[in-house]
């Protein structure tokens, strides 16, 4: 046998992680449909907890609006790399000629694909509970699209720091959490900017440039954090 | 091709083996034994490049090579103790998926070939959820007609396989050796091996 060239190129890498990701999520739709779910309940739990004070969840809505998105990207990350590790894919993705980064952005954009860009296109339909117009919506679908992505990036690599630990779970979320919070103020600020007619360009801006490097970052932490959890 | 120096292996304290040294020409078979933790397991992770040795040093065609080193990666079947399949997958998509994974052959007809091979005509478009334990390990060792590799690292491949699949699995490896290329196998069963080819070494 002779010596073989690695297989090189990323691209392929990103295409195998995200066709089987998401062919893996079709065939569980009702784990795609709890999350949606969840978010529905839990955002339209406020206009019931509250009152229908229309100024009052106008005022409330965009926050609430994000806050539910954000607890909703939590809801799946544990099994974001958990079941790979646990049932062995996790290794032989680690030991095949695609580079291991590669491989788990496809797997973070099949995880937003499936979770965060569902959920950003239904925002705007729950945006009419808290009586926001037509502009505040466009801004708020628009935030969530820059927006979700991110929390997908951010939480892959809180996911994959606790692989293989107890309570993992709950570690997780403590340990994203607080990484959110910029996309949150800026993502609940496009739309509160919108409402007071300044324009939600910079908040989006912002949003866009945070995207660009969690992009760049994260994928290369995840495949550390998953080196040494394999180890 | 592969050849280690003084591998020592630890978990936590303890120490697990050491002095682990030997070399493997091109076509011939390392069976490691031992008793249950005796790191056979940790040693084959360390051939494959998941696990860093404490100790020693690992080398792959006359040059050291490092955990995930590329070249090791690109020539590098390692089929664990786990054997890596989706339960909402079919045995056919399963296989298609772990074989391109590595880069290796996925047409329809060799996929069905390959499942044939082991037997796994007639399970072919079942979910891997419903497959005995023998059937999901059969799929895993049918990437080795679709997958080449120089270097394949079996962790216990026996496990649940029947008489008939412990043949296929020997025949399987017999051609590897035959091919030129090398194998380490961790197992606690007796395997038919070509005995010219195949050396021992066993972990206490």
């Amino acid at each position: 046998m002779s010596a073989r060239e690695p297989v090189v190129g990323a691209w392929p890498g990103v295409g195998w992680a995200l066709g089987r990701d998401v062919r893996l999520a079709l065939r569980s739709k009702a784990e795609l449909g709890v999350q949606l779910l969840f978010y529905v309940i839990v955002v339209t739990l406020f206009p019931l907890g509250v009152g229908a004070e229309a100024q009052l969840l106008r005022a409330l809505g965009p926050g609430v609006l994000w806050v539910a998105a954000l607890l909703a990207s939590l809801l799946s990350l544990p099994r974001l790399f958990a079941a790979d590790f646990a049932d062995g894919t996790l290794e032989q993705m680690a030991l095949s000629p695609y580079p291991l980064a590669a491989l788990i952005s496809g797997k973070i954009l099949a995880h937003w694909l499936t979770t965060g860009a569902p959920l950003a296109v239904l925002a705007p339909l729950l945006a009419l509970q808290f009586g926001m117009d037509a502009g505040e919506s466009a801004a708020l679908l628009a935030g969530l699209l820059l927006g979700t992505p991110t929390l997908s990036l951010l939480g892959a690599v809180g996911a994959a720091l606790t692989l293989g630990l107890r309570a993992g779970g709950a570690l997780l979320a403590l340990l994203t959490l607080p990484l959110y919070v910029p996309i949150l103020v800026f993502g609940a600020g496009a739309v509160g900017a919108t409402h007071a007619g300044l324009g939600a360009g910079g908040e989006l801006s912002v949003l866009g440039a945070a995207l660009l490097a969690a992009a760049v970052g994260a994928p290369a932490a995840c495949a550390a954090a998953v080196r040494i959890a394999l180890d | 091709m592969l050849q280690t120096q003084n591998l020592a292996a630890r978990r936590g304290e303890t120490l697990l083996f050491s002095e682990v040294s030997f070399s493997l020409a091109a076509g011939t078979a390392l069976v490691i034994g031992g008793p249950n933790g005796s790191g056979k397991t940790t040693l084959l992770r360390i051939l494959a490049g998941l696990t860093q040795p404490a100790e020693g040093m690992l080398s792959w065609r006359g040059e050291p090579v490092r955990p995930f080193d590329p070249r090791l990666r690109a020539e590098t079947l390692f089929i664990g103790h786990v054997p890596a399949l989706k339960d909402e997958l079919t045995a056919l998509e399963n296989l298609a998926s772990l074989a391109s994974l590595h880069g290796g052959e996925v047409g329809a007809e060799r996929l069905r070939e390959a499942l044939a091979a082991w037997s796994l005509s007639r399970q072919r478009s079942l979910p891997a959820r419903v497959l005995s334990q023998g059937q999901r390990r059969r799929i895993g060792l049918a990437r080795f007609s679709l997958v080449s590799r120089a270097l394949w690292l079996l962790d216990e491949p026996a496990t649940a396989l029947d008489d008939a699949g412990i043949a296929s699995l020997c025949a399987a490896v017999a051609a590897h050796l035959a091919n030129g290329g090398v194998a380490v196998i961790a197992t606690h069963q007796e395997l038919a091996l070509p005995s010219a080819a195949s050396r021992s070494l066993r972990l206490t």
